[in-house]
């Protein structure tokens, strides 16, 4: 997206949470990123779930997490009202995540950029991790 | 136990509409049924397997026997979404081999285009209750972006161009020429590929698929059954399935489940891919086709941008005739899931049916190739080989 959902940029779209999402979305509130591990094989994992993917176990905790990392791939969607890219980011805690990459520069994102985690609401009160250019 | 030899495709039929604002898409599913009884002069009596997926309406195989009024002892609705009716052709097969069924149809058919779906590009609706849903749609994930991220991480590893995806393209478009049915029956330069417009960073208009209404039907037999009709035997000699996702966030877009699905054929037919004689593989964009190749095996991974190079997958050039009918890219995709279309042209081939044009000579070994979702998030995979008797 060229400028931020809250400035008249291209929408995020309003995507109800689901209820395991709760801890994520509480911490977001106070500006914390955080990340699901699981206690039993003792990763992280990405998109989170209550029972861990990796070995389905259910003890699953919330961390606190960097909120930095690098682009994996990208793309700029030219086909929409208000042209956006969306992208893969590599965690520096090692999942890969889906997300926006917000800019105003879109020539200068690159694969292997670093990036960093900023929160936007949805417009319905769902706040949405994105990430901008790390500088 | 294998199918290997288990069972034959003995009709094949693809709705000659691209376009029917006029029918519905049950009528569509029965119009392509009838066409496959047709061709295989079997009769509606003889169904006693029906094969569908998330394409036919209401509650698939429910809605659509009763419409048709079959009456069938076997039923399959799989939806692993553009990929789903190779695996059916294999379920078939399995139901064949452990006698549930002698005679299975398979249908597909629907209507993107009368229906003005913005299949590529607008992001999906999704289920509410779809896990991934809260942490992917906001983003706007639509088909065409979410390949573009493969084919730009591909790019990035191991040097891929754009002109050698757009390769992917001409070659289709070389055989669509010769198809009177195809949506797109100009021949395109590579140039042509990247001066269309951008859709999403890499890919340009040109190397997405058409949207398109129609369908298409299949009946698998029993062997003993085959052979006494007058049509050619084409036996299934391998069949593999596989589903690859986001692996709990080891996200890697570079490759596909054919990986897998791809092995798993090869073993059961005991064959390699250098006898392949003929390819269809899944076009939904050029990048599909490459990737594809790489994890079937016809070429090491990372290569596939210089294996497609130089008209190398078109028919009577090329050293892998791929697509004969124009694919996803140029001829049809019906139901924005192209997997039935890619098992009638490789039919057409070992009948030696194709057009003349782009006849593979002496085909008797064909790969049917087909993927499902998207490759940038979670995808089913499914592999056939086929045989002429």
């Amino acid at each position: 997206m060229s400028v931020l959902n809250s400035k008249g940029g291209h929408k995020l779209i309003a995507t109800p949470r689901q209820p395991g999402s709760k801890p994520f979305v509480d911490a977001a509130a106070q500006g914390v990123f955080k990340l699901p591990y699981c206690r039993s094989c003792d990763q992280p994992h990405w998109y989170p779930r209550p029972v861990c993917p990796r070995c389905l176990s259910d003890k699953v905790e919330w961390e606190t997490a960097s909120g930095q990392g690098e682009i994996y791939s990208f793309t700029i969607m030219r086909r929409a009202k208000i042209p956006y890219a969306i992208g893969y980011v590599k965690l520096d805690e090692g999942p890969v995540m889906m997300s926006n990459l917000v800019t105003e520069d879109f020539e200068a994102l690159h694969i292997g950029m670093r990036v960093k985690v900023f929160f936007e609401d949805d417009g319905e009160g769902n706040l949405v991790p994105l990430f901008e250019p790390a500088n | 136990m294998s199918i290997k030899g288990r069972a034959c495709i003995v009709g094949a039929y693809e709705h000659p509409t691209r376009h029917a604002p006029d029918k519905s898409v049950a009528q569509l599913h029965a119009e392509c049924a009838r066409g496959a009884l047709e061709d295989a002069g079997l009769s509606k009596d003889d169904i006693d397997g029906y094969f569908c997926s998330g394409d036919a309406p209401g509650l698939g195989p429910l809605s659509m026997i009763d419409y048709m009024d079959l009456r069938v002892r076997h039923v399959d609705s799989t939806d692993i979404g553009g990929s789903s009716y190779l695996a059916l052709v294999s379920h078939a097969a399995q139901a064949i081999a452990l006698g549930k069924c002698n005679i299975a149809l398979i249908t597909l058919a629907g209507r993107p285009r009368s229906s003005g779906m913005a299949t590529g590009t607008a992001p999906r609706a999704g289920n509410p209750d779809q896990p991934d849903l809260e942490w992917e749609r906001p983003y706007g994930p639509a088909t065409a972006n979410l390949y573009a991220m493969a084919a730009k991480r591909h790019m990035h590893e191991f040097g891929t161009t754009s002109e050698q995806l757009a390769w992917v393209k001409v070659a289709a478009s070389h055989h669509a020429q010769y198809n009177p049915q195809a949506m797109l029956r100009d021949v395109v330069t590579v140039d042509q590929v990247l001066e269309s417009p951008m859709v999403a960073d890499p890919l340009h208009r040109l190397d997405c698929c058409v949207i398109s209404d129609g369908g298409g039907a299949l009946l698998v037999a029993r062997p003993e059954i085959a052979r006494e009709l007058k049509r050619p035997v084409i036996q299934l000699l391998g069949a593999g399935e596989a589903v690859k996702g986001q692996m709990s966030g080891d996200v890697d877009l570079t490759y596909t489940g054919a990986r897998w699905s791809g092995a798993a054929a090869f073993a059961e037919a005991g064959v390699t891919p250098a006898d392949i004689q003929y390819a269809s593989i899944y076009d939904s964009f050029t990048i599909t086709v490459l990737l594809q190749l790489e994890d079937l095996g016809f070429c090491k991974k990372g290569e596939g941008g210089r294996f497609v190079m130089d008209g190398n997958l078109i028919s009577g050039v090329g050293k892998l005739p791929f697509n004969t009918d124009g694919g996803g890219l140029c001829n049809n995709h019906p139901a924005n899931r192209g997997g039935i279309t890619k098992i009638i042209e490789a039919v057409r081939q070992l009948r030696g049916e194709a057009h003349p044009a782009v006849q593979v000579p002496g085909c008797t070994l064909a790969l049917a190739q087909g993927t499902g979702g998207s490759i940038g998030t979670r995808h089913g995979s499914t592999t056939l080989i086929l045989e002429r008797v």
